[in-house]
C-alpha cells in the first residue's frame, strides 16, 4: 500500500518507450490506448465500407465476389461495433470518469490494463480469418445459424475473438461500476454526478448483464459445430430461432450500450456551449435508467418476420414504442437546454447539435420500424441500414467526435484548430446525409441489405450514396490530421478550457498531469 | 445557416413528392401501394407514421433552428437560468405517449389481420434452398423450381463484360415464376431446406422468414392480375442476391388453364427434380 502511494507521487510514468504503454496501469494512458485503438479500427472498418460502397456504385459486380462481399459486410459490422464504437466510449470513460468524480485512477488499474490489452489480440484473431482458406466469417454481424456455422476455418477463430471481446468488455464494465460507486470525491453524491458518469454507470451494468449472454450463445454455436449438440437445429430438438432470441437479447441492449454514453456526452456539451444548466437533470437520469430497463424487453422487434406468434409481435411492438418516450424526453430536454441560452458554436457544439437532429431522424425511422406490419416491408431492407447508421454514425460516432474536440485540449494541453474543426464538421455533416438519407428510399423501393449486386432501378440512389460515402470517408482524414496536429502543437490550452463548462475535470491543468486528485477535492455541498 | 435553408427546401419538395397519392406505378421514393389488402393497409400505416414523424420533426427541428438563430450569444448574450419545468416535462412525456397509442392501435389491427391465415382457399408451399425457391401446389401435385433466369446469370459474374442494362429485370427474373390466382385467399407455408431465407415481395406486402425445420404461414389475396417481383431477404450465402421471386397473378380461369397445361407438360410433376446450386 505504502509503495503504491509512493508511486502515485511520481509525476511520470514508471517505464519509458513501448514498455510504458504495455505495463501502464494509469487511467489516462489506458484511455489513450483505447482511443487510438478505436481510431485504427474506425479506419480498418471504414476501408471495408469504402470497398462496399465502390461495389455498390453501379449494378453488376466490379470489384469483389459475392462471398468476399459477405465477409466485408460481416467484418465491417463486427469491427465498427466491437472494435471502434465500444472501445472509443471505454477510452473516454477511462480518461474522464476519474477526472469527473475526483478519483486518482480507476479502482482496478491492473484489470484495466488487461481489459485493454486483450483487445488487440481479439481483433488480430478476427482479422486474420480473412487470410484463412475460405476467408472470414460471412453471416453478417448477427451470426444467424445455420449459415454462420457453415463457415470453414474462420468459425472457431470468430467465436474465440468474440469471447475475448466479451471478457474485455465485462472487465471494463466491472471496473467502471466499482470506480463510480467507490471512488467519488467527498461530497460527490450520486445525484450530483455528471451525466456522462451516470450514463456510463448504467451502460456498464448493461455490459455486465448482456456480454455473457452473447458469450453463452456463441459457445452454444461452437458446441453445435464441433461437439454434436443441437441447440440450434430442429432435427435434434433445437431451433434456429433460439439463436435469434439469444442474440437479440444481447443485441438490443448492445445498441443502447453504444448510445447511452453518447447521451452522456451530449448532456455535457450542450449546457457548456449554451451557457445554461442542463434542463431537467433529474429526469435525464430517470430517462437513462428507464431506457436501460426497457432495452431488455424489446429484443423481439428484430424478429418480427421470423414467425413469432401474434401475441409476441404485439408485446414487442408496444414495448418498443414505449422506449421512444424516454428517448423523446432526452431530446426535448436538450432542446430546452439550448432554449434561451447564449449559444456559441465551437466544433464540439456543432457536432452535438448535428447529433440531436440526426439521431432524432434515426429515432423516427425506429418508431416506424416498430409498427409490425410496416416492418414486414422495412425489415432487412436498406431502410434498416439507414436507421442503424443514423443512430450509430450520426448518433454514436458524432458524439465521440464531439467528445474528442471537447476534451482534446484537456488531454493534450493544446487547442485544436477551430477552423479545421469546422471544415471537418461541415464536410462530414453534409456528406453523411448524402450517404445515408438515400438509403431510406432504397429500402422503401425494395432493395435488400447485404447484397453485392442489385436490380437496375436502384442505381441512381446507390451512386449518390456511394459518392457521399467516399467524401465522408475522406473527411475523416481531416479528423486524424487535426488530432495529431493538436497532440504535437497548437495554442496552449488553459485549465478551464471552455468558459461555460462545469465539473472537476476543468479544475486540473491542461494537459492533465499524469496523476490527478491524489488527494480528493472537496465538492461543494 | 444557408445549408439549413437548402435542407428545408429539399425537404419540402420531398414531402410534396411523397404526398402524391399512389397512382399504381411504383415509385422509387416510397413503399409500393401494392396489390393486396394488407399491402394497402401497410401503405396507410407507413404514411400515417411518416406524417406524424414530420409533425414532430417540424416542432423539434423548428425549436432547434429558432434557438440557433435567436438564442446565439451575439443576439442573446444573457442566458436564462431556468433548468426545470415540471408541467412542461409532464406534457412532453404524455403527449408522445398518446401519439404512440394512436399509431399502435391501427398497427395492431393490421397485424392481427395479416397473420390470420384461417379460411384460406388454397395453399402453396414455399421452400428456400441455396439458392432457389421451390413452389409446391399440394392440390395439383405441382412442383416448381424457380431460380435466377439465365439472362441475369450470364451477366452477374465478376468481369462478365455484360451490362446489367442489357436485359429487362436484371436479378429480378426467374426461370419459372410462381403463378397464383387473383381474388383468392392463398395460404403460403414457408420453410427452408438449408439456411434461413426470407420470402419478400413488396407489392404483396409479404415478408416471411424461411426457417430450416420450421414452417411459417402467411396469406395473400392478390387483387390485380400482373407480375410482381421480389427477392430473398435474409443473407444466405454466396448466391443471396441471386434468389429472385416472381409472382404472376392471373384471373381464376386462366390460372386453372395454366395448371392444366403445366400438368400436361410435366406428367411426373409429383416427383421432385434434382436440385443443383445455380452458381452464377
Ligand atoms: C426510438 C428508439 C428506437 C427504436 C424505436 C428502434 C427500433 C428498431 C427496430 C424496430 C429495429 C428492427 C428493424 C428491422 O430489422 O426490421 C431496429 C434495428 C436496429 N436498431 Fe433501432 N431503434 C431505436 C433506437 C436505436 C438506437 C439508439 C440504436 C443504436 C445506437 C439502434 C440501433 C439499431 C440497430 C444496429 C439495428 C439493426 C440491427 C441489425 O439488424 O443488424 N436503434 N431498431
Ligand atoms: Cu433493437
Ligand atoms: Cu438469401
Amino acid at each position: 500500500m505504502s509503495q503504491s502511494i509512493a508511486l502515485s507521487h511520481d509525476a511520470h510514468p514508471a517505464s519509458r518507450g513501448l514498455m510504458r504503454w504495455i505495463k501502464t496501469t494509469n487511467h489516462k494512458d489506458i484511455g489513450t490506448l483505447y482511443l487510438l485503438f478505436s481510431l485504427i479500427m474506425f479506419f480498418i472498418g471504414g476501408a471495408m465500407a469504402m470497398v462496399i460502397r465502390a461495389e455498390l456504385y453501379e449494378p453488376g459486380l466490379q470489384f469483389v465476389n459475392p462471398g468476399f462481399y459477405n465477409q466485408l459486410v460481416t467484418m465491417h459490422g463486427l469491427i465498427m461495433i466491437f472494435g471502434a464504437v465500444m472501445p472509443a466510449f471505454v477510452g473516454l470513460a477511462n480518461w474522464m470518469i476519474p477526472l469527473m468524480i475526483g478519483a486518482p485512477d480507476m479502482a482496478l488499474p491492473r484489470l484495466n490494463n488487461w481489459s485493454f490489452w486483450i483487445l488487440p489480440f481479439a481483433f488480430t484473431l478476427l482479422l486474420l480469418t480473412l487470410f484463412l482458406p475460405g476467408g472470414g466469417p460471412e453471416g453478417g454481424w448477427t451470426l444467424y445459424v445455420p449459415y454462420s456455422m457453415e463457415l470453414g476455418y474462420s468459425f472457431p477463430f470468430l467465436i474465440f475473438a468474440i469471447h475475448l471481446m466479451g471478457i474485455s468488455s465485462v472487465l471494463g464494465g466491472i471496473n467502471i461500476i466499482v470506480t463510480i460507486l467507490n471512488m467519488r470525491a467527498p461530497g460527490m453524491t450520486l445525484m450530483k454526478m455528471p451525466l456522462f458518469v451516470w450514463a456510463w454507470l448504467i451502460t456498464a451494468y448493461l455490459l455486465v448483464a448482456v456480454m455473457p449472454v452473447l458469450a453463452g450463445g456463441v459457445t452454444m454455436q461452437l458446441f453445435d459445430h464441433f461437439f454434436g449438440t443441437h441447440f440450434f437445429s430442429v432435427a435434434g430438438g433445437g431451433s434456429p430461432l433460439l439463436w435469434e432470441n439469444v442474440f437479440w437479447f444481447f443485441g438490443h441492449p448492445e445498441v443502447y450500450i453504444m448510445i447511452l454514453p453518447a447521451f452522456g456526452i451530449i448532456s455535457e456539451i450542450v449546457p457548456t456551449f449554451s451557457h445554461k444548466p442542463l434542463f431537467g437533470r433529474t429526469t435525464m437520469i430517470y430517462a437513462l435508467a428507464s431506457i436501460a430497463f426497457l432495452s431488455f424487453i424489446v429484443w423481439g422487434h428484430h424478429m418480427f418476420t421470423s414467425g413469432m406468434p401474434v401475441s409476441a409481435d404485439l408485446f414487442f411492438m408496444f414495448s418498443t414504442m414505449l422506449i421512444a418516450v424516454p428517448t423523446g424526453v432526452k431530446i426535448f430536454n436538450w432542446v430546452a437546454t439550448m432554449w434561451k441560452g447564449a449559444l456559441t458554436f465551437e466544433t464540439p457544439m456543432l457536432f452535438a447539435i448535428a447529433f440531436i437532429v440526426l439521431f432524432t431522424i434515426g429515432g423516427f425511422s425506429g418508431v416506424m420500424l416498430s409498427l409490425v406490419p410496416a416492418d414486414f416491408q422495412y425489415h432487412n431492407s436498406y431502410f434498416v441500414v439507414a436507421h442503424i447508421h443514423y443512430v450509430l454514425v450520426t448518433g454514436a460516432v458524432f458524439a465521440i467526435m464531439a467528445a474528442v474536440y471537447f476534451w482534446l485540449p484537456k488531454w493534450t494541453g493544446h487547442m485544436y484548430s477551430e477552423f479545421w474543426g469546422k471544415v471537418h464538421f461541415w464536410v462530414s455533416v453534409i456528406s453523411v446525409n448524402v450517404l445515408y438519407f438515400p438509403m431510406h428510399f432504397l429500402g422503401l423501393a425494395g432493395m435488400p441489405r447485404r447484397v453485392p449486386d442489385y436490380a437496375v432501378q436502384f442505381t441512381n440512389l446507390n451512386m449518390v450514396s456511394s459518392i457521399g460515402g467516399f467524401v465522408f470517408g475522406a473527411a475523416q482524414l481531416i479528423f486524424v490530421a487535426i488530432i495529431f496536429a493538436t497532440i504535437y502543437g497548437g495554442k496552449k490550452a488553459e485549465a478551464h478550457v471552455w468558459e461555460g463548462a462545469h465539473g472537476l475535470e476543468w479544475t486540473v491543468p491542461s494537459p492533465a498531469p499524469y496523476h490527478t486528485f491524489t488527494t480528493p477535492p472537496e465538492v461543494a455541498g | 445557416m444557408k445549408y439549413r435553408r437548402l435542407l428545408a427546401a429539399a425537404g419540402a419538395t420531398l414531402l410534396l413528392a411523397m404526398g402524391i397519392p399512389p397512382l399504381g406505378a411504383r415509385t422509387l421514393y416510397n413503399l409500393p401501394y401494392g396489390v393486396t389488402p394488407i399491402s394497402h393497409a401497410i401503405y396507410g400505416l407507413n404514411m400515417m407514421a411518416f406524417w406524424i414523424m414530420c409533425g414532430i420533426a417540424a416542432i423539434v427541428f423548428g425549436a432547434i433552428t429558432w434557438s440557433i438563430i435567436f438564442h446565439r450569444r451575439s443576439r442573446h448574450p444573457k442566458p436564462a437560468d431556468f433548468h426545470e419545468n415540471t408541467a412542461l416535462e409532464v406534457v412532453w412525456t404524455i403527449i408522445p405517449f398518446i401519439i404512440l397509442i394512436v399509431m399502435a392501435i391501427p398497427a395492431a389491427r393490421v397485424l392481427i389481420r395479416a397473420e390470420n391465415v384461417h379460411h384460406s382457399e388454397m395453399t402453396v408451399e414455399v421452400t428456400g434452398y441455396q439458392w432457389l425457391w421451390r413452389y409446391t401446389y399440394p392440390r395439383w401435385n405441382i412442383n416448381i423450381y424457380s431460380r435466377l433466369a439465365d439472362s441475369s446469370l450470364r451477366i452477374a459474374p465478376l468481369n462478365s463484360g455484360l451490362s446489367p442494362y442489357s436485359t429487362p429485370h436484371y436479378l429480378h427474373a426467374v426461370t419459372h415464376p410462381l403463378v397464383l390466382p387473383v381474388g383468392e385467399k392463398i395460404r403460403l407455408l414457408i420453410t427452408s431446406k438449408d439456411v434461413i431465407h426470407s420470402w419478400w415481395v413488396p407489392d404483396l406486402g409479404v415478408q416471411m422468414d424461411a426457417n430450416p425445420g420450421l414452417v411459417n404461414s402467411i396469406w395473400v389475396k392478390i387483387l390485380k392480375p400482373g407480375i410482381y417481383r421480389g427477392q430473398c431477404n435474409q443473407i444466405c450465402g454466396w448466391g443471396h442476391a441471386y434468389m429472385p421471386i416472381v409472382v404472376v397473378a392471373k384471373p381464376k380461369a386462366q390460372f386453372l388453364a395454366w395448371v392444366k397445361q403445366w400438368r400436361q407438360r410435366h406428367p411426373l410433376a409429383g416427383a421432385a427434380s434434382p436440385v443443383s446450386n445455380p452458381d452464377p
